[in-house]
């Protein structure tokens, strides 16, 4: 039975060894079939993030509408950023492109948020590791550690992050957000940890579109995994080889 | 020189005079107390904090003993309209002791210093009455 | 054999009315910072399109001009030209000064500036932000024990040229790693270049060495001491050799980006369709900048007439701000092309030009950095045996120990 390497955070100094075993945390599981684990020491499987899965998005792009965007309002609503009538200072963690075949007029429209990259540029340049990519490929913002340097910003290739430009107040309990740091999507981290899918997902299949679709990109019995294996999809900007969690269909 | 350096002895006995034993007034929380008790708490609240952020945050274990959000819940403070108060009003339970031991507080300028209601209504416990129902209600249909 | 001696400056009326001139702007930064600090970046210009805006332009102003400005005690130290022999210990000193300067700016523009503990106990290695840290504070620890042994004595001449060694070395690769900010950027076709460091090596060196050129002369000017015409035209050669170096650089930089069809549009931009930035480009940084000042500098009989070489200097300088503001606003100003061959649009400005007007609060911040600087490099002027008490020809050519 081999035990599959131990994932330390990312983060150096503050988590050492001794901190992480007396935590309990769940520290290392024994995958026997995809979806069932065995835990080899002490606490709940489910507890925390783990590398047996990566969550992942699929986003057909024929079945988006150009004049709906249930999904950023659903996202908004979830997550406590709003639109301050400042479009440039505001955050938008989703929004919807409108694009436009400059040589054909072939027109089509898409929402597009954190990629959530295997190999994010935004982890890779945040100084204090604030930006960091969990064992399941969510890539979040520790804001603990943030110091608002927006470098984040600047390297990401999908212009995903905002930076909060003014004081928040009254924000949602299960996604604090404050001035002076930068967020963006968390693939509703806190409704994945307790088995939800996103919300932006949740509203798509709500008005009936269904374009987006949500599950475990390393399971092959997911749905996401079965139509990503039967159907071609692309990911944005695919030539920085940042292998995205998110795809596109039909684009 | 001795008499500079009298004076100031002086004066920093007077500060010291000065911050004679008060009794703070801290808001009394909703729930049960913690099993570790208050002195524990009040040395190590800070230490569990940052661990857990850690577990929850860069792990994602949310199976935590006490998370931050419950500590709002149970430490709620009214106001005088019946509704929570933020870390803005002064007497915010954080802020009691915290401006007498004048360490500045970084978790509010992200986190909600006022509970989430639903969390509140659960930490309860007790049916409330019609016009505390109808009040909640009425803030949360908004 | 001439020795040199080193005086401090005296604190007369003049200095303390410079001195009270740069307690001003310092003062007016600090208002700034404040004023950002309690309200949030959105009282400055920068948005969520134009992250990094005129606080960074000064800010890398100042770093690059500091490890440049150490270059004339390397010259002396390393390369063993007695005629910089001199000013090592004012090049020291403004290196230190130039660099808080700017690290200040820096530091006080972060979204968290109380979080810079954070900044300097937590590191992710594999980013260049985390490395520069190290490399910054590194420069001032080095450079600080530098000028220590200059200024010692019976310290022998191998220790200086040792430590002189490795602050070159250092400011090397602390330039290197300044550059590398934004050529290891692969979202953004203005940056994601190799040669970004190597131009930002070759900037240092010319802002550098102007920016320390018009200090002395500011510094001899107040305390009536020579700045010898001779040696002011050596370094006038010395700077018209890099300024040609910054140009050289630019050149391929903007060659090659045209050649690259995903570069296109950023070069359109910058070179002929950007507005403002095309004229900084051309104007203020390629010709004023450039051209005109490698003239002055160059030409037979202007380079003779001292005033000639401060004004060359001057130019540079502002010429060196231009070619700042074009790399880091001009860079951000054209849109992510995350979707080759369409034409986009969206609620956060996807497919749009962006446009930046800097606020007050930006320029006091950028000012006050300069400030700083000044105010340091005088504050060690006085206090220290910093400014050798003449840097005629006669004192140069005797071949001072």
């Amino acid at each position: 039975m081999k035990l599959p390497a131990i994932n330390f955070s990312k983060k150096p100094g503050e988590m050492n060894r001794r901190d992480f075993f007396k935590s309990g945390a769940a520290m290392a599981t024994v995958t026997l079939a995809p979806g069932v684990t065995l835990m080899a020491f002490g606490g709940d499987a489910n507890a925390a993030a783990s590398s047996a899965n990566r969550w992942g998005l699929l986003i057909d792009v024929n079945k988006c509408a150009s004049d709906c965007t249930a999904c950023v309002t659903a996202c908004s609503d979830e997550n406590g950023w709003e639109n301050t009538g400042n479009p440039e200072t505001d955050a938008q963690w989703i929004r919807k492109v409108d694009l436009k075949d400059n040589k054909t007029g072939y027109e089509v429209s898409l929402p597009v948020m954190c990629q959530h990259c295997d190999d994010a540029p935004c982890v890779d340049v945040c100084p204090t590791g604030a930006s960091f990519k969990r064992t399941d490929g969510i890539v979040l913002v520790d804001k603990h550690t943030c110091i608002g340097c927006r470098y984040c910003m600047m390297a990401c290739p999908f212009k995903a992050r905002s930076f909060v430009h003014e004081k928040v107040t009254d924000q949602k309990s299960h996604a604090p957000r404050g001035k002076g740091t930068v967020e963006s999507c968390t693939l509703c981290v806190h409704r994945i940890d307790v088995g939800g899918r996103p919300a932006c997902v949740d509203a798509c299949d709500a008005t009936g579109h269904g374009a987006m679709v949500f599950g475990d990109l390393k399971d092959p019995e997911s749905e996401i995994s079965k139509m990503l294996s039967q159907y071609p999809s692309t990911a944005l900007r695919a030539d920085l080889g940042l292998n995205a969690g998110v795809r596109y269909q039909n684009l | 020189m001795v008499r500079l350096l009298a004076s100031f002895l002086i004066w920093v006995a007077l500060l010291g005079s000065c911050a004679t034993a008060q009794t703070l007034d801290v808001p009394k929380a909703l729930g049960d107390p913690h099993p570790e008790g208050n002195a524990f708490m009040r040395i190590n609240h800070m230490n569990l904090m940052r661990h857990d952020r850690d577990q929850t945050m860069r792990l994602g274990n949310r199976d935590i003993k006490y998370s931050l959000k419950e500590c709002v819940a149970c430490h709620v403070v009214a106001g005088p309209d019946a509704l929570p108060i933020s870390v803005e009003n002064e007497r915010h339970f954080c802020r009691t002791c915290h401006e007498y031991a004048a360490v500045k507080i970084d978790c509010f300028q992200c986190h909600n210093s006022k509970p989430d209601p639903k969390v509140q209504i659960r930490l309860l416990g007790k049916v409330p009455d019609i016009s505390e129902l109808a009040r909640y209600i009425e803030e949360v249909s908004e | 054999m001439a020795t040199i001696t080193y005086q401090e400056m005296k604190l007369s009326p003049q200095v303390w009315m410079l001195g009270a001139l740069m307690g001003a702007f310092i003062a007016a930064a600090a208002w700034a910072v404040w004023f950002v600090e309690h309200h949030g970046h959105i009282v400055t210009g920068m948005n969520n399109q134009t992250v990094w805006g005129l606080p960074h332009v000064f800010a890398i102003f100042l770093i690059v001009a500091a490890s440049g400005a150490l270059n004339v005690a390397s010259i002396a130290s390393v390369f063993g030209k007695t005629a910089y022999k001199p000013m090592a210990r004012l090049s020291g000193l403004m290196a230190i000064a130039l660099l808080a300067g700017g690290l200040a700016v820096l530091v006080l523009d972060l979204g968290r500036p109380d979080r810079i503990l954070v900044a300097m106990t937590e590191y992710n290695f594999v980013s260049i932000f985390s490395w520069n840290i190290y490399l910054y504070t590194g420069f001032f620890a080095i450079v600080g024990a530098y000028l220590y042994v200059q200024m010692a004595r019976g310290v022998s001449p191998k220790t200086i040229r040792i430590l002189g060694t490795v602050a070159f070395v250092w400011r090397l690769a602390l330039t290197t790693g300044t550059g590398s900010i934004f050529g290891w950027l692969v979202a953004r076709t203005a940056y994601d270049a190799a040669i970004m460091a190597p131009l930002f090596i070759a900037m240092s060196f010319s802002f550098g060495l102007a920016t320390f050129i018009l200090v002395t002369k500011l510094l001899c000017a107040i305390t009536g001491r020579e700045f010898g015409p001779l040696l002011l035209k050596r370094m006038g050669n010395l700077l018209a050799v890099f300024a040609a170096a910054v140009l050289y650089f630019t050149t391929v930089q903007h060659l090659s980006n045209l050649y690259v069809a995903e570069h296109t549009v950023v070069e359109t931009f910058i070179l002929r369709t950007g507005g403002m930035i095309t004229m900084l480009f051309w104007v203020a940084q390629v010709a004023l900048g450039g051209l005109i000042p490698i003239l002055l500098l160059f030409h037979p009989r202007l380079n003779k007439i001292p005033a000639n070489t401060l004004i060359a200097s001057l130019l540079i300088i502002l010429g060196g701000f231009a070619q700042l503001y074009v790399i880091v606003v001009g860079g951000q100003a054209v849109p992510l092309d995350i979707f080759p061959g369409y034409e986009a649009s969206s609620s956060f400005f996807d497919g749009a030009i962006n446009s930046y007007t800097p606020t007050m609060v930006e320029w006091l911040l950028g000012l006050g950095g300069i400030a700083l600087a000044l105010a340091l490099t005088g504050f060690g002027a006085v206090a220290l045996r910093i400014l050798p008490s003449t840097l005629s020809d006669v004192q140069t050519a005797s071949g001072s120990t």
